[in-house]
């Protein structure tokens, strides 16, 4: 299964990019409209990107009065990521949206690195959206926590269906003369190929740590169907991609068919059949 | 309006206008699109491509005008004859052309998009202002300008009779330009990652409005945008 990572793609102005996914992530929403971050927003640095976009929404409102019925018209199933300033808000928004027929789950961003954090904790974030929806919850982590695996079977035991790793790390680029920081707020969230080998550690030691019996979407630099099947080897029971959208419009068609050779050459007929393959025993 | 496309094209020339460089491109199948418009250009090794204007459209090319600022740039002004990069586009609104009483303003790489306005229109009159001579030299790419040089400012030379106004410049010229004439067609520019859309990078506050520069602009008060961008496959394309 092939997403996109929250906030790489709008399926408004690129519904033909869209409908190579799987399903649509919808970028955060929350309870209240967000103007988003100051300019600048983007920065490209060594091996990845710096972005602080300060997830600029509509809010739930007009997102589910304007938003949300052209969405539902792309026929596409839609995932939302949601966001919030305390676990009050995140259950608002869910329960606003849960339950709308296009809506096949529901990401909580608990990772954001360019807001700052919520005051609760992770768990009681979930705890509070559970009781708000039925629908399937899937909580986003930070590739910073220390103890991810910890904070992955908190959430679940607080009612998330599943787990998104990673969100973007922290990062700054500096101006080459005025050594200021490029981006208008300072630090922003650093994602791109140097995001794979954290994203990779992080799917798998959720995978080891939840006995392999959570689906798990994993995201972080990926760009070709290898760096997808590594996901899925480490315990990614799918694939999200992030800012490689901005480049290669083209990404979910190519990394799909790259996915499906790569699984082949290995002797696999379906991604599940590689999944947790990194945890496996070596043959000699 | 020209549908997007993406395609590697090979360098068709490169030649130094002041400070500037004019890198030419064969077109291919890209559309030149209209003037106002622009395409991504996605340099081998670089992670985010960058959103130039079209400079000049000669037959069976694409020319940008390029000012060497930071690595990107300088590196797009030494490519040579004969290389590829990719190119993604035409992306964004796009001046309105069909006006009355055209006057082209411009200030330093701001002077980037109207040649081709320029060329389409009919060569109507035209403001340009530099930091120096040097950048200056740029001029000769738009016929019938009037040229200023810093301390002097484009705004001072701005007839006081109704005209209608296509300006690209920093960002104080524009707003100075505004002032000025409330219903001038602006190109505005902010950093971005895509041109469609997706990353919400080039978002800027006008007037109130929370403006996405890649599918609502760059011209502020320019064209409507026609959405979606990215709505047809590449199978659909070619058919």
């Amino acid at each position: 299964m092939i997403l996109n990572a929250s906030g790489c793609l709008d399926a408004l102005t690129a519904p033909a990019v869209a409908r190579e996914l799987d399903a649509y992530m919808v970028k955060t929403i929350t309870l209240e409209p967000r103007a988003g971050n100051p300019q600048p927003r983007l920065a490209e640095t060594d091996f990845g990107m710096l972005n602080s976009i300060g997830l600029q929404n509509p809010g739930v409102e007009r997102f589910c009065s304007e938003v949300l019925p052209r969405l539902e018209e792309l026929g596409i199933p839609l995932w939302i990521s949601v966001g919030g300033a305390e676990a009050t808000e995140y259950a608002e928004v869910c329960a606003r949206i849960g339950e709308r027929r296009a809506v096949h789950a529901l990401e909580l961003n608990l990772s954001c690195p360019n807001v700052d954090p919520a005051a609760e904790g992770a768990a009681k974030i979930v705890a509070a959206a559970r009781a708000a929806t039925e629908a399937p919850l899937y909580a986003k982590l930070s590739p910073l926590l220390p103890d991810v695996a910890g904070v992955a079977k908190s959430v679940l035991a607080a009612g998330a269906t599943g787990l998104s790793l990673v969100n973007s790390l922290r990062g700054l680029a500096l101006d080459e003369w005025t050594l200021e920081p490029q981006l208008g707020r300072g630090v922003g969230g650093y994602s791109g190929a140097a995001l794979r080998p954290v994203a990779l550690a992080a799917v798998f030691i959720c995978y080891e740590a939840t006995g392999g019996e959570v689906p798990i979407v994993g995201m972080g630099g990926v760009e070709t169907g290898r760096h997808a099947l590594d996901l899925i080897a480490a315990g990614a029971s799918a694939v999200a991609l992030g800012s490689i959208l901005f480049r290669d419009p083209k990404a979910p068609v190519r990394v799909r068919a790259e996915l499906a050779e790569e699984l082949g050459a290995r002797g696999f007929k379906h991604p599940e059949e590689a999944r947790g393959a990194a945890h496996r025993p070596q043959s000699d | 309006m020209p549908v997007p496309r993406k395609e590697r094209r090979k360098v068709a020339g490169s030649e130094r206008v002041g400070v500037y460089t004019l890198l030419r491109f064969e077109r291919g199948g890209l559309d030149a699109g209209v003037p106002g418009q622009f395409f991504m250009l996605e340099l081998p090794g670089h992670i985010v491509p960058r959103p130039f204007s079209i400079c000049l459209a000669p037959k069976g090319e694409l020319g940008f005008l390029i000012d060497p600022v930071g690595p990107v740039t300088r590196e797009l002004c030494e490519l040579e004859r004969g290389q590829e990069i990719s190119l993604f586009g035409p992306l964004g609104n796009g001046f309105r052309t069909d006006v009355d009483r055209p006057l082209l303003v411009g200030g330093g790489i701001g002077v980037a998009p109207l040649p081709y306005a320029s060329q389409l229109m009919g060569k109507p009159p035209a403001i340009l202002g530099f930091r120096t001579r040097r950048h200056a030299e740029a001029a000769k790419l738009v016929p019938k300008a009037e040229v200023c040089i810093e301390p002097m400012l484009v705004t001072e030379l701005i007839p006081a009779v109704p005209m209608d106004v296509l300006a690209c410049g920093p960002e104080p010229m524009l707003h100075a330009v505004h002032a000025l004439v409330p219903d001038a067609q602006l190109a505005w520019e902010a950093p971005m990652a895509c041109g469609f859309g997706a990353c919400y990078g080039c978002v800027v506050e006008f007037e109130g409005e929370s403006i996405r520069l890649c599918v609502e602009g760059p011209i502020l008060n320019g064209r409507p945008p026609v959405l979606p961008i990215l709505n047809v496959s590449e199978e659909e394309k070619a058919e």
